[in-house]
């Protein structure tokens, strides 16, 4: 079994609107299993371009990407949704939960989709996965009555609820205070250390960068040091 | 609970429509009114349909023997052995009674045919009622009043008088409604007619019947099959007309080729003789299925419209569940499931209401009327209607909700999320 979690080759990218513009050129890199990646770089050197390549939801670039070991590029939609659906967890910088829904029930939709557990069964892990981010006691309490940092978590417990293999961070802390920010640093942590799961996160915050286990710096389009 | 999986999408289809409840129930509220109007007008519409033709078929047979009197001539006959060329100028037509010859015996040969229901003969002519100085034209017709009563339900026609009356006394006549406005008699009153012969002879009016049918009730009276025989000076096998009644009505074409066929004479069955009221019919019912449709297709419109804003509004929803793992047919299918559960919900709320108007229009009493027995509007509770409203419902709902889900699949997650 691999080490790997992540394999890019190749990776490049262009907008064509209104002009053409290599947003990505030619990018290559692993990333290994079990370990708290930060992406790094200024606005506009393409990071959330490349997280969203990684994630699977951006299909339209040249190269191949493989995740735990399995060539993605040129699979179909609902196959990659399907992926997604099992393999990898996402937090937002806007959090992202349907206002309609109870906390718990954002949390257990992906979980319904999988259909791997009953509804007991997901409802009782939906239940620990809120407790790991301390937000038990908001279970039932409508999404949208939440504050910011409140949001961010729940969609945290989300991102863990299939017990991915890779998470994946678009400025998570972005919109948070110092004290949330680094709980949601420390959570991370965790998982990747205690749960052996893969984190990978797009930041400013030179703070959490200084925490993880490896930096990702871009500039320009492409990866100027990997430490 | 196993269910789960498939029921994820069902479930997150309920709680968008329970979240937004005033707009779910406009929604909804468009396909009930469309539904019930629908069942209202097309139950409505055809049970006044369906009255007009009891009207029309109780007061006509469905199909009518008689010789009809053509302009035939035959002064041309008595030249035809002639070499020489002729020129007729004029020609009159020969002496001809519209006598039925042997009409007693067709009569017994088509009552025992299978599908008759009952027949009979009548001695009909036209006549001049004298009222004072003043002339009205109308029919005479000597009948077997008994056999007539079953084929033509005249007991219930009746407004005043007795139809066993007539056969107490011989020189009695029912005479309509209308007729007997026009003379201003009543019921025991004497009234005087003039055959086309010029002879004069006094009635007694025995009772005065209505059928709803003005063509009838303004110019007809019944006298007994012996006094009009008596009245035209003709003989006692004299007949001019043989009415059938048919187990089934719309054999009636058939039967009138085939004793057309055998016996010469014209057979006209009750499409042909009441074409007028059968192409109103089918006015009345293209008009009612194209008011009823365009009011569905409305309601559609508007379910299309609501789903559509519905989806913009959810743009970052659908997003965050195509990023989570559900693929574009389960976002389609969220959408389709709602427009799906307004139309059934509206749909059976509007059989309902439907069927709550049309009671109530069969409540609303008709205008009191002489000539026609109706207490109430006719009104139609068909089955076939009710399964036409819902299925025409659920169609024009999953339509309407079809396209803007197909768009709701198509949504880029990327393209939301990232702003």
């Amino acid at each position: 079994m691999s080490t790997l979690a992540l394999k890019a080759n190749h990776i490049t990218k262009s907008f064509h609107d209104p002009v053409t513009f290599e947003v990505l050129k030619d990018i290559s890199f692993e990333i290994e299993k079990s370990k708290f990646y930060s992406i790094i770089g200024k606005s506009g050197c393409g990071k959330s371009t490349l997280l969203y390549i990684l994630s699977t939801m951006d299909t339209d670039y040249q190269g191949t990407l493989e995740l735990n070991g399995k060539v993605v590029t040129g699979q179909s939609q609902n196959e990659l949704a399907r992926f997604r659906n099992e393999h990898l967890g996402f937090v937002f910088q806007f959090h992202f939960l349907l206002p309609e829904f109870s906390v718990l029930k954002n949390i257990m939709l992906p979980a319904m989709r999988l259909g791997k557990y009953s509804g007991s069964e997901i409802e009782d892990r939906a239940y620990a996965k809120l407790k790991l981010v301390d937000m038990a006691e908001h279970a039932l309490k409508p999404a949208s009555k939440l504050s910011g940092g409140q949001q961010q978590r729940v969609a945290i417990a989300r991102a863990l609820i299939n017990d991915p293999s890779i998470i994946m961070g678009d400025e998570p802390t972005g919109n948070l205070d110092q004290n949330n920010s680094r709980s949601i640093v420390d959570i991370f942590m965790k998982l990747a250390h205690e749960n052996g799961q893969t984190i990978i996160t797009v930041t400013h915050d030179l703070d959490i960068a200084a925490q993880s286990d490896n930096v990702i710096e871009m500039m320009d389009g492409k990866i100027i040091s990997m430490t | 609970m196993r269910l789960f999986k498939k029921s994820v999408n069902l479930d997150i289809a309920l709680t968008h429509l329970l979240s937004k409840k005033k707009q779910t129930f406009v929604a909804m509220m468009g396909v009930t009114f469309g539904i019930s109007m629908f069942i209202t007008m097309i139950s409505f519409m055809t049970g006044v349909n369906e009255f007009m033709m009891e009207l029309t078929l109780d007061g006509s047979p469905h199909v009518k023997i008689y010789h009809p009197i053509e302009n035939k001539t035959v002064a041309m006959d008595s030249f035809a052995a002639s070499a020489r060329m002729t020129v007729l100028h004029h020609p009159k037509p020969k002496n001809e009674l519209p006598k039925l010859k042997d009409g007693h015996i067709i009569l017994e040969e088509i009552s025992s045919l299978p599908e008759v229901s009952g027949a009979l003969s009548q001695v009909s002519s036209q006549v001049f009622y004298n009222n004072g100085p003043v002339k009205f034209p109308g029919m005479v017709v000597g009948t077997d009043i008994l056999k007539e009563n079953e084929l033509y339900n005249l007991t219930e026609k009746m407004i005043e008088g007795n139809i066993t009356d007539l056969l107490t006394y011989q020189d009695g006549i029912l005479m309509g409604l209308g007729l007997a406005k026009k003379l201003g008699a009543s019921v025991g009153d004497r009234v005087s007619l003039t055959t086309p012969e010029g002879q004069t002879f006094f009635f007694r009016v025995m009772g005065i019947f209505a059928f709803g049918m003005g063509a009838i009730d303004d110019s007809r009276s019944y006298a007994s099959i012996s006094t009009v025989q008596k009245l035209l000076q003709v003989d006692p096998s004299y007949i001019t007309d043989i009415h059938i009644k048919m187990k089934d009505y719309n054999e009636a074409k058939n039967l009138g080729v085939r004793l057309e066929e055998s016996y010469g004479y014209k057979a006209e069955d009750w499409e042909t003789a009441n074409e007028a009221v059968l192409v109103g019919e089918i006015i009345r019912n293209t008009m009612t299925y194209v008011v009823s449709i365009t009011m569905l297709i409305v309601a559609g419109f508007g379910i299309y419209n609501i789903m559509n804003m519905n989806i913009i509004n959810k743009m970052r929803d659908i997003a965050i569940l195509k990023a989570t793992g559900f693929e574009g047919s389960d976002v389609s299918k969220i959408f389709l499931y709602q427009s799906m559960i307004i139309g059934c919900l509206g749909g059976i709320l509007g059989l309902l209401l439907g069927f709550i108007f049309s009671s109530g229009i069969n409540q609303v009493p008709f205008p009191q009327n002489d000539f026609i027995n109706i207490d109430t509007f006719p009104v139609n509770f068909k089955p076939f209607h009710y399964t036409l409203g819902i299925v025409f419902g659920v169609v024009t709902t999953l339509f309407a909700g079809w396209f803007p889900s197909r768009k709701a699949a198509k949504v880029d997650p990327v393209e939301i999320i990232r702003g």
